[in-house]
C-alpha cells in the first residue's frame, strides 16, 4: 500500500475531413439524407466497382501533417484491413498500415509545468463504415451506407500523455490546429472528432510501460475525463490486489460512469493487411508539398503574437478571439473597415460569444459578415441606433447577416436627428416647461438637463440625447 | 459467302454496305447456338429477345449514318465477370447466380457505343479461376474442336463461342492466361494488352494487379477493331493509364523487316509437348522467312512465375471476393441463427472447391508471421522477373514462344492434379506479373486435331509491334482450319 502510480496515456484520434465528396467516389459527405441516398456502387461495396483517391483528402491530411510538425511520407500507399462486418461493405477497409502519410510529429501544449511536446506517432488516412440500425419492432438490422466511404484521418499519439488535463490539453490544440485549418469542424459530440484512450498505470518512476487497455465510445471531453479517472482507479485497484491488467478493448458507459471489456487480445483478429492493388501509390513531389506549406494559414500562437502588436486590445480578448480561425478573421476584417479594433473585440466577447453559447453554436456557424458588423459599429458610434437596438440588429445579423441599415430602416430603430419633427417637439417641451426655461437662462445648469429628458420623454427613446442637448441650448440662446 | 464465315470485321462492312443487316446478323449466330450451345455450354445467360431489340436500334443508327464504326451490327459474348447493367452477371458462381448489376463495365459500355450487339455472357471457370473453365457452377464448357477436351479457361466460354461460330468476337478477362490460353485451345486470336489499357471498372476483380480485360477474336484484324475499341483512360479506374497510341488497326501491317525477335530456351524445356515445340518453332520460322532477325536467348526466372503468381493472385482474391457475405447481393445461406453463421453457411454452400482453395491460400500468405515469408517475398519475384523482360526487350522487339505446354487436355484430366494444372500457366503468367501485353494465335494442328497456339509477348505500350507481327505471321500461315462444321 501506498504506492505511487503514473498513468501513461496515448491516443488514437478520428477525425472526419470536412470534404464535400466521399474518400473513393464522388458520393456527398452530408450528414443526414435518406438511408442509402448518399450511395454508389463503388461506396456499396458493389462487384467490379474501384476506389479512386479524391485529392482533397490527401490535401487535408498532409495540411494536418504539417500543422503537427510531421515528416510527409513522399511514397505512400493504401492498404487493406480485412474482417467481415455488415458495416464495411467489401469487408475489407481501405486504410494505411505500411506507409502511413504522416509520421514523427508532435504538437506542444501548456501543463502546469509549463509546455509539453506529445508526439504523433503517425497519422493515416481511411475510410469510414457504414451504420447499422436495429429495427425492435421488426427485429432485424438494416444497414445505412450514407456514412460508407466519408474520409477519415487517424492521429496516433505517442504514449506522451500523463493524465487526463493533458490529454484533452492534446485534443484541444488538435481541434484548433485542424478547425484553423478548416479540415473538419471536430464535434466530439457529433463523432466528426472520436478519441479512443490507451492507458496504462505503472509504479512512479517505473522504466517500462504496464499493461495498456483502450477506451471506447468516448463522445466528450468531460467523458474523456472520467474514463481515464475510472479506467486509472480501476487497474491501480487490480494491481494493488495483485492481479494483472489484461490487454484487452473497453467501452465506456458515460451514464454508469464504468466500463466493460469488448474483446481482449487473444479475440484480437488478423486483419491480414496488404497494399491494396486499386490504388496506385502516391508520389509526393517537394514543389506540391511546398506549394500546400505556403497555403498553411497562420496558426493561433503567431496570430497572437500579430495581434498584440497591431491592436490595442486587452490580452484576454486576443485570447479569446485567436480560439477560433473564423472568429480572429472576422475581427481582422471588420476592424479594418470600421478601424475601431476595440470596438469589434467588445462585440465578439459580449454578444457574440452570449449567442454562441446561447445557442451552442459554433463561430462559423454564424453568418454575420465583416461588412455588416462594422456598419452596425459605425452606427451606434454616430449615434444613430442606441445600445439596445444595436443589440437587437446584431442578433438578426447573427442569424441571417441583414443588413443592418435596411433593418434599422424595417423596424424604426433610428433615433431622430435634427429634423423638423424633432425641432417640433423641442418648441413644444419649452412652450410647456416655462419655468425651466427661466431657470436655465438664469444660470442653473440642471434645468437643461430635465428639457432633455421631457423631450425623450416624448420621442419615446427615439432620438439621439446629445442631438437633443445642442438643439435645446441653440434655442434657448436665442 | 455465309455470314458465320465472315469475320467481325468483314461482318461490319457487310452490313455497313447494306449486303446483310444487324437482325440477320443475331439470327445467324442463334441459329448455331440451336444447333451446338447443348452440347458446348460457352454461355451462361443468352438473350435473343435482347440482342434482336438492340440489333434493330443499331441498325437504324447505321442506316441513319450515326453508327459507322468497323464493328457497328456485330454480335458479341461478354464474360460472365464483367457486369452488364440489367443482365445477370454470374461469375459462374452459386454465390452471384441470380445477381443483377446496377451498373455495366466500362469495356462493355464502349463496346456497346462502337454499336456491337450483346447476345449473352459466357460460361467460365467459377470467378475467373481455373485454367479449363470446368470450375464453372453451371457445368464446363466443352471444346469445339473436340467436345470430350476441355477449351481452357478461365475465358473458355468466349473463346469456345468465337470458334465454334457462336458470336462473332467476345470479352475475356486474362489474370495469368485466361484470354491467349484458351484461345490457344480454341484455334482463335487472344490479346491481353498492357496493364491499364482496358478499363477495369466493372470487371469482378479476381487478382487486381494482374487482372486484364481482353479480346477473344477470329483473326488480328478483328483483335485490333476490338482492342481499339475497349481500351480508354478511365478516371473511374485508378490504374488506368492514359494513352495516345490506341489506334491499334493502323498497325495491321504484312511486314516484319527487321523485327528482332527472341526464343527464350527456357521456354522450351522437357515439359512441352513435341508437337506444339514443333509447330511454335515452324511459326518462328516462318517470320524468319519474312525478314524478321530470330534468335534464341535465356529468359530466366521462368520456374519461379507459378508460384510467384498463385501466392500474389490468391492472396488478392482472398481480399477481393470478401465483399461475397450474403449481405447486400447474391445468394444468401437460409436457416441462419446469427452473422458469422451466415457468413459461414452462405461462403461455403456459395462458393466452389477452386474459389476455396484460393481463398484459403490467399489468406494463409497475408496472414500475420507469413506475410513478409509468402506474400512480399513473391512480390520480389514480381519485380525481378519484371526486370528479366526489361533485360529481354533491351535486345527484342517481341518474344516468341508457346502459349501452353500442351494442347487441350481431355475434361476431367486436370482436376485431379491441381498443381499440375496449375503449372500449365507457365508461359503465361509472367507476362501478367511483368504487366506486359501478348497475344496467342493459331499455328498448327495436333495430331489429334486440336489447335497449337503461338504467343508472342511485347514490351509495356508495345501492343501495335505484337499485332504487326502477328498479322504478317498471319498472311504467312494463311486460312487456318476452323470447326464451325460439325464434325
Amino acid at each position: 500500500m501506498g504506492k505511487q502510480y503514473e498513468t501513461v496515456i496515448g491516443l488514437e484520434v478520428h477525425v472526419e475531413l470536412a470534404t464535400k465528396t466521399k474518400i473513393f467516389c464522388g458520393c456527398s459527405t452530408a450528414f443526414g439524407g435518406a438511408p442509402n441516398t448518399h450511395t454508389c456502387p463503388v461506396c456499396m461495396g458493389m462487384p467490379g466497382s474501384l476506389p479512386v483517391l479524391n485529392g482533397k483528402v490527401l490535401e487535408y491530411a498532409v495540411m494536418v501533417g504539417l500543422a503537427a510538425n510531421c515528416e510527409i511520407t513522399r511514397y505512400c500507399k493504401f492498404d487493406r484491413k480485412n474482417y467481415f462486418y455488415p458495416d464495411n461493405p467489401q469487408n475489407y477497409q481501405i486504410s494505411q498500415l505500411y506507409l502511413p502519410i504522416c509520421r514523427d510529429g508532435y504538437v506542444e501544449i501548456e501543463t502546469q509545468d509549463g509546455m509539453k511536446r506529445i508526439g504523433i506517432h503517425e497519422i493515416h488516412m481511411e475510410e469510414d463504415a457504414g451504420k447499422l440500425i436495429h429495427d425492435e419492432w421488426e427485429d432485424c438490422t438494416l444497414v445505412d451506407y450514407n456514412r460508407s466511404g466519408v474520409p477519415l484521418i487517424e492521429i496516433v499519439s505517442e504514449p506522451d500523455m500523463r493524465n487526463a488535463q493533458e490529454v484533452i490539453a492534446f485534443l484541444e490544440k488538435l481541434r484548433l490546429l485542424i478547425r484553423y485549418l478548416g479540415a473538419s469542424d471536430c464535434k466530439l459530440q457529433e463523432g466528426s472528432m472520436r478519441a479512443d484512450v490507451n492507458l496504462s498505470v505503472r509504479e512512479a518512476g517505473a522504466q517500462t510501460f504496464g499493461t495498456r487497455t483502450e477506451m471506447k465510445n468516448l463522445n466528450s471531453f468531460k467523458a474523456i475525463q472520467r474514463a481515464i479517472e475510472g479506467e486509472r482507479e480501476r487497474q491501480i485497484d487490480l494491481l494493488e490486489a495483485g492481479e494483472k491488467v489484461m490487454q484487452e478493448t473497453r467501452r465506456w458507459d458515460d451514464a454508469k460512469g464504468c466500463s466493460h471489456a469488448m474483446r481482449s487480445k487473444e479475440d484480437a483478429q488478423d486483419y491480414r493487411y496488404f497494399p491494396d492493388p486499386d490504388l496506385t501509390p502516391i508520389r509526393i513531389s517537394e514543389a506540391w508539398l511546398s506549394e500546400r506549406r505556403a497555403a498553411l494559414p497562420e496558426f493561433r500562437t503567431e496570430k497572437m503574437e500579430r495581434f498584440r502588436r497591431e491592436y490595442k486590445i486587452p490580452d484576454y480578448d486576443i485570447q479569446i478571439i485567436t480560439e477560433s480561425r473564423h472568429m480572429a478573421d472576422l475581427f481582422e476584417e471588420t476592424a479594418a473597415i470600421c478601424k475601431e479594433p476595440k470596438k469589434v473585440s467588445n462585440w465578439l466577447m459580449g454578444e457574440m460569444l452570449r449567442l454562441l453559447k446561447e445557442e451552442e453554436k459554433e463561430p462559423e456557424d454564424s453568418g454575420i459578415s465583416p461588412a455588416h458588423l462594422a456598419a452596425l459599429i459605425m452606427m451606434k458610434e454616430k449615434g444613430e441606433i442606441n445600445g439596445t437596438a444595436a443589440k437587437e440588429v446584431f442578433e438578426a445579423m447573427f442569424h441571417t447577416d441583414v443588413d443592418p441599415l435596411l433593418y434599422v430602416e424595417e423596424k424604426g430603430l433610428r433615433l431622430a436627428a435634427d429634423t423638423d419633427a424633432l425641432q417640433k417637439v423641442l418648441r413644444q417641451v419649452l412652450a410647456d416647461n416655462p419655468g425651466s426655461v427661466e431657470d436655465y437662462r438664469g444660470g442653473k445648469e440642471k434645468a437643461l438637463g430635465f428639457l432633455v429628458g421631457q423631450t425623450m420623454k416624448v420621442m419615446k427613446g427615439k432620438a439621439n440625447p446629445g442631438d437633443v442637448n445642442r438643439m435645446l441650448r441653440e434655442l434657448l440662446q436665442r | 459467302m455465309k455470314l458465320t464465315d465472315m469475320t467481325a470485321v468483314e461482318l461490319g462492312r457487310a452490313i455497313r454496305e447494306r449486303k446483310a443487316t444487324a437482325m440477320e446478323a443475331v439470327e445467324a449466330v442463334f441459329s448455331v447456338i440451336e444447333e451446338r450451345e447443348a452440347q458446348l455450354h460457352c454461355f451462361v445467360t443468352l438473350d435473343r429477345e435482347g440482342a434482336l431489340r438492340r440489333a434493330k436500334e443499331v441498325q437504324k443508327q447505321i442506316d441513319a449514318g450515326k453508327l459507322s464504326g468497323p464493328l457497328a451490327g456485330v454480335p458479341a459474348g461478354i464474360k460472365d465477370n464483367l457486369c452488364t447493367g440489367g443482365m445477370r452477371t454470374t461469375c459462374a458462381s452459386r454465390i452471384l447466380e441470380n445477381f443483377v448489376p446496377c451498373y455495366t463495365a466500362e469495356a462493355v459500355e464502349r463496346l456497346e457505343q462502337a454499336g456491337a450487339v450483346l447476345i449473352g455472357k459466357t460460361n467460365m471457370d467459377e470467378f475467373a479461376m481455373g485454367s479449363t473453365s470446368e470450375t464453372s457452377a453451371f457445368g464446363p464448357v466443352k471444346n469445339p474442336w473436340n467436345p470430350a477436351h476441355v477449351p481452357g479457361g478461365s475465358s473458355g466460354g468466349s473463346a469456345a463461342a468465337v470458334a465454334a461460330g457462336e458470336c462473332f468476337m467476345a470479352l475475356g478477362s486474362d489474370t495469368g492466361g485466361s484470354v491467349r490460353q484458351p484461345a490457344s485451345f480454341c484455334g482463335v486470336v487472344g490479346m491481353k494488352p498492357t496493364y491499364g489499357t482496358v478499363s477495369r471498372y466493372g470487371l469482378i476483380a479476381y487478382a487486381s494487379s494482374l487482372d486484364q480485360v481482353g479480346t477473344l477474336c477470329r483473326d488480328v484484324t478483328d483483335t485490333a477493331a476490338l482492342l481499339e475499341v475497349i481500351a480508354s483512360h478511365d478516371t473511374k479506374d485508378s490504374t488506368s493509364i492514359p494513352r495516345r497510341d490506341t489506334d491499334f488497326t493502323a498497325s495491321l501491317q504484312d511486314d516484319v523487316a527487321g523485327m528482332k525477335i527472341g526464343i527464350p530456351r527456357d521456354y522450351f524445356t522437357d515439359g512441352l509437348a513435341p508437337e506444339v515445340r514443333r509447330h511454335v518453332l515452324a511459326a518462328a520460322q516462318a517470320l524468319r522467312e519474312q525478314g524478321a532477325d530470330v534468335e534464341e536467348f535465356d529468359l530466366s526466372l521462368v520456374e519461379y512465375a507459378v508460384p510467384a503468381y498463385y501466392t500474389i493472385a490468391s492472396a488478392e482474391a482472398s481480399s477481393n471476393l470478401e465483399r461475397f457475405d450474403g449481405i447486400k447481393y447474391g445468394y444468401r445461406a437460409g436457416d441462419c441463427q446469427e452473422l458469422h453463421e451466415m457468413y459461414k453457411k452462405t461462403r461455403s454452400e456459395g462458393f466452389g472447391e477452386e474459389v476455396k482453395r484460393r481463398i484459403m491460400l490467399g489468406s494463409f500468405v497475408l496472414s500475420s508471421g507469413y506475410y513478409d515469408a509468402y506474400y512480399l517475398k513473391a512480390l520480389r519475384v514480381k519485380a525481378l522477373i519484371r526486370q528479366a523482360f526489361d533485360a529481354a526487350f533491351a535486345k527484342y522487339d517481341v518474344i516468341l514462344g508457346p502459349v501452353a505446354p500442351t494442347t487441350a487436355p481431355l475434361l476431367g484430366e486436370s482436376l485431379q492434379d491441381p498443381i499440375r494444372m496449375y503449372l500449365g500457366d507457365i508461359y503465361t503468367i509472367a507476362v501478367n506479373l511483368a504487366g506486359l501485353p501478348a497475344i496467342s494465335l493459331p499455328c498448327g494442328l495436333d495430331g489429334e486435331g486440336l489447335p497449337v497456339g503461338l504467343q508472342l509477348i511485347g514490351d509495356c505500350f508495345e501492343e501495335k509491334k505484337l499485332l504487326r507481327t502477328a498479322f504478317t505471321y498471319e498472311k504467312a500461315r494463311g486460312m487456318f482450319g476452323n470447326c464451325r462444321e460439325v464434325k
